[in-house]
């Protein structure tokens, strides 16, 4: 076993712990602590595979700002009182949720994979230098309609929290 | 190096928690949270596919991924303020004018 695989589960080991911490916890707050945990490891694994102006994007954006605006909402509403725990529909969910998961790791095993295995990669791959040469070359329409997505995201968030709604 | 399949069971086993936090949780704002580990989890698939094909392509879609997710975040975090005026519940249960 390489390091690198030993990374990887150690890694990734914490990643499922704290993903079910987010949902097996009823207090919303630790709640969205584990998820900027989970985030935070995620972006451990895009280092590892060469994409690190990904995984810098990952925690700036969404374990900083989309997980502080949701910290930000928590305690604007303030939901003091904890949802009740009910066994029957826990039970139930979580084995619907593990029937899902035996049928998605057989599609995603026997899936047309790359022929070749795993090919190295050139240098400079995962570069902000190449991530910007294919955003701007290949995806610059796509880019544009991100931005407009942005600003109707903007003025939707104004309109809907306005207090007169 | 590690294994193409070892990325892609992870990342299964990411999203299916996330589908059991849409499922079980009556909070919705953790339910807000459990799409955003889906999403995590499949941004997660797209770059290991992106190392292995060895092209930028998978990471420019996680790009606009994280995009749409910041988006998605927003206004979904607008709406539960909205409502939460209405009703002061974040039950998702209690928020049933529309059904009959």
């Amino acid at each position: 076993m390489t390091s690198a695989v030993i990374l990887f589960f150690v890694v990734g080991g914490l990643a499922i712990v704290f993903s079910l911490l987010v949902v097996f916890q009823r207090n919303v707050v630790h709640s969205a602590m584990a998820l900027v945990a989970t985030l935070f490891l995620v972006a451990v694994l895009f280092l590892t595979l060469d994409a690190a102006m990904v995984g810098i994007l990952q925690i700036l954006v969404y374990a900083g700002a989309i997980m502080v605006l949701f910290l930000f909402v928590i305690m604007l509403l303030n939901p003091a009182v904890l949802e009740g725990r009910r066994l029957a529909w826990w039970g139930l969910g979580s084995l619907a949720a593990l029937l899902l998961l035996f049928e998605l790791v057989p599609l995603l095993l026997d899936g047309p994979g790359p022929a070749s295995g795993q090919r190295s990669a050139g240098a400079g791959f995962g570069s902000p230098e190449m991530l910007a040469q294919s955003l701007f070359y290949d995806f610059v329409l796509p880019f544009e309609i991100a931005s407009v997505l942005l600003l109707v995201a903007i003025i939707g968030a104004v309109v809907l929290a306005k207090r007169e709604l | 190096m590690v294994p193409l399949d070892y990325y892609l069971i992870l990342s299964a086993v990411l999203f299916v928690i996330g589908v059991a936090g849409v499922v079980i949780r009556r909070n919705i704002i953790v339910i807000l949270m459990s799409v955003e580990l889906m999403l995590n989890a499949v941004n997660l698939t797209f770059i290991a596919f992106s190392r292995s094909l060895g092209t930028m392509d998978g990471q420019v879609i996680v790009f606009f991924v994280m995009t749409v997710a910041a988006a998605e975040a927003v206004i979904g975090l607008a709406i539960v303020i909205a409502a939460f005026r209405h009703r002061q519940t974040l039950d998702p249960q209690e928020m049933q004018l529309l059904k009959w």
